[in-house]
């Protein structure tokens, strides 16, 4: 991996939502060794789209309290990554961490069943949205608070290093000006853990634009001053996502240290529950439409060699898998306050 | 006082432990700023990285939120990390992962998983270091579900609490006072383990309930000796930990004295003395017949010699304030 490719020709911070100038192999059938794996993740994708617009209808219901993050528009991210790690790695997400957690292989009934409040969800209720934690599935947690993820993965790299295992980190482009992604990258790198730093650029920082707030704009590039590894990816590519991610991979289980890979996408949805996103520039949600993940590794899939009937079966599989998933987590019991016994400490 | 061979440093007692916990369980990992090669700025932590390789003991960068949530991330996945946040003062760099990841992580889990994570800090005002380097930290963190806070106040407790921390499953808060590292006493006698969460009488008395924690114990326990020639006699409780409490040691000893008074080194208002004295009242109001705080101003601490030594509660302001409550 070279230290740093940018984008040739493209504006830094800017969400123009184009491919061009995008590194990482566009426009290149890549080689599927196993085309299966493909499909699925394609699958999972699907997923991740259904549910983050079941929660969003369930929001709107009042089924889903308090406020929730969507992650629409940013499924190739997490998908791409997860389909480099094997299924003992570790994973730290964020509170827009819907995705991370299915990418990683949460249930989506237990998933949903936590937004829902139900005691069935995957932390039983306490957690909610934001805070999602499956260890079974090596999800070290999702966090509330923003650049979490990359110390909780930068620990887990710690442990990983001495169980050949890798760590990886979601965060957005907002979690760069955090002390934890400074002090963490750092320390990644000096002590060469097998972490990958998987920055989601979606160009807002909440309600601001990245660059308004970002010195430089360049993400990518303050990984390499930390000396890492660092490359800008097309976010909405699977297959983009994928590769960097592996190579990511392979040199941290090389006992070669910490990646930065800064995968360029955008979220569909607003900020938050509370945000309607009027702040985003007139065509530039439809331009970055156009270029909708699912699109893109659906045209990327075919060139390889994959059918649109496996895509469209495993679209289907996906819808269904939600359909029952949310009927289930609907159908399950809210927590009982008179039998909850929870214990403040570990025993 | 004559110095015999049995007797243990307190800094001793600390590396002591850290390095039997090393040995026993392969999980325990040592890191920090200055901890390895440095051996510690106060020299409690010599030799460990050349005893057990810089693999599990090692200098880290100056970076406590990255410390503290490296620490969290490897807890949740398996080691068990201890680290070193050099002065207590420091513990406000770490705190979102400290009060956001590592305290609320077994409950929000749903307990899937807990956090086996021990963070130490030098600690406490005495030592001419100023306002950013001599603060008392338990406080910032006594109304944190899920954090364990200890202070020790021997070479004995220092060893055998660290021990249980380090084998403990949640995050442990861990103060070392620094004007106890040079102080030497007996090594455990029972046992080298002392369990978290129970306090310890270290002096019987009937007048009177004096409660405090870290070198607020021996400060007590030399008030104690001062008040016994007028005549007073001073029960001494080292509470040992400040979360969890154990409220039931001091409100046996109130039963019989009913006269309380805790010693804190630090500001009343928010301190974890006030907060005992409510906790004794609510549940035992009808044994006292007097509580009260003794602490500290409500300034940061001064640097001046004559001014910090006016500021901290010592064994002579501890006994005369006794003495003229006793009447």
């Amino acid at each position: 991996m070279s230290d740093v490719e940018l984008a040739p020709g493209a504006e830094r911070g800017e969400a123009d939502g184009s491919a061009e100038g995008q590194t990482a192999g566009a426009g290149t059938a890549a080689p599927l060794d196993d085309p299966a794996r493909f499909v699925a993740a394609f699958e999972r994708m699907v997923l991740i789209r259904e549910f983050e617009q079941e929660i969003h209808r369930l929001f709107l219901k009042g089924e889903v309290h308090g406020t929730t993050h969507l992650s629409a528009g940013q499924e190739a991210v997490p998908v791409g990554v997860c389909l480099a790690l094997e299924p003992d790695d570790y994973v730290a997400g964020t509170y827009r961490g819907h995705g991370h957690a299915l990418a990683k292989g949460t249930d989506p009934e237990t998933l949903a069943a936590e937004m829902l409040g139900r005691a069935t969800g995957v932390c039983g209720g306490r957690a909610g949205s934001m805070n999602v934690i499956d260890l079974e599935h090596g999800l070290v947690g999702c966090f509330g608070i923003v650049g979490g993820s990359i110390a909780a993965a930068t620990g887990a790299a710690l442990t990983a290093k001495h169980n050949g295992h890798v760590a990886a980190a979601f965060f957005g482009d907002g979690a760069t000006n955090q002390g934890y992604f400074h002090e963490c990258l750092n320390f990644a790198r000096v002590l060469d853990l097998p972490a990958v730093f998987v920055c989601e650029n979606n160009f807002y920082g909440e309600f601001t634009p990245m660059q308004q707030v970002t010195a430089g704009s360049d993400i990518a590039a303050r990984g390499a001053a930390y000396g890492i590894p660092s490359r800008v990816v097309d976010g909405n590519d699977l297959l983009a996502v994928y590769e960097a991610a592996l190579e990511a991979v392979e040199l941290a289980r090389a006992g070669r240290g910490p990646s930065l890979l800064e995968c360029q996408t955008y979220r569909h949805y607003g900020h938050s529950k509370s945000d309607p996103a009027k702040y985003r520039p007139e065509g530039e949600l439809e331009r970055w439409l156009e270029r909708d993940p699912l699109v893109v590794a659906r045209a990327r899939l075919v060139e390889a060699g994959v059918s649109d009937e496996e895509l469209d079966g495993a679209a289907e599989r996906a819808k269904d898998h939600m359909r029952r998933a949310s009927e289930a987590a609907l159908a399950a019991p809210y927590p009982d306050p008179q039998a909850e016994r929870p214990t403040e400490f570990a025993p | 006082m004559s110095v015999t061979v049995d007797q243990l440093e307190f800094r001793t007692a600390i590396r002591d432990a850290i390095a039997e916990e090393l040995e026993r369980d392969p999980a325990v990992v040592f890191f920090g700023e200055d901890v390895a090669a440095p051996g510690g700025v106060f020299m409690v932590t010599p030799e460990l990285q050349e005893r057990f390789g810089e693999e599990r003991v090692f200098d880290t960068p100056i970076s406590e939120l990255a410390l503290a949530g490296a620490a969290f991330g490897a807890a949740v996945t398996g080691l068990r990390p201890v680290f070193e946040v050099m002065f207590g003062d420091f513990m406000a760099l770490p705190m979102d992962s400290l009060v956001n990841q590592a305290a609320k992580f077994w409950y929000i889990s749903n307990e899937q998983g807990s956090v086996p994570l021990v963070v130490r800090s030098a600690v406490g005002g005495g030592g001419r270091f100023g306002a950013m380097h001599s603060q008392f930290h338990a406080t910032w963190f006594q109304g944190i579900p899920g954090l364990k806070i200890v202070a020790p106040s021997s070479p004995a407790d220092a060893k055998g609490l660290l021990k249980a921390a380090i084998r403990d499953d949640n995050p442990v808060i861990f103060l070392e006072h620094k004007r106890l590292y040079s102080v030497k006493g007996p090594p455990p006698s029972n046992g080298d383990v002392v369990p978290l969460g129970v306090a310890n009488v270290v002096r019987e008395g009937s007048d009177v309930t004096i409660v405090s924690v870290a070198k607020g114990v021996p400060d007590s326990l030399a008030a104690a000796e001062l008040l016994a020639s007028d005549g007073i006699d001073a029960e001494v409780i080292d509470l040992r930990t400040l979360r969890p409490l154990d409220l039931d040691t001091v409100l046996d000893s109130v039963a019989r004295t009913n006269r309380l008074v805790a010693v804190e080194e630090g500001p009343r208002l928010g301190g974890w003395a006030a907060g005992l004295l409510g906790a004794v009242a609510a549940d035992a109001l009808h044994d006292l017949d007097d509580a009260w705080v003794i602490a500290t101003g409500e300034t940061p601490i001064p640097y001046s010699p004559p001014l910090e030594d006016a500021f901290m509660p010592t064994p002579e302001t501890i006994a005369a304030d006794v003495r003229a409550r006793l009447g």
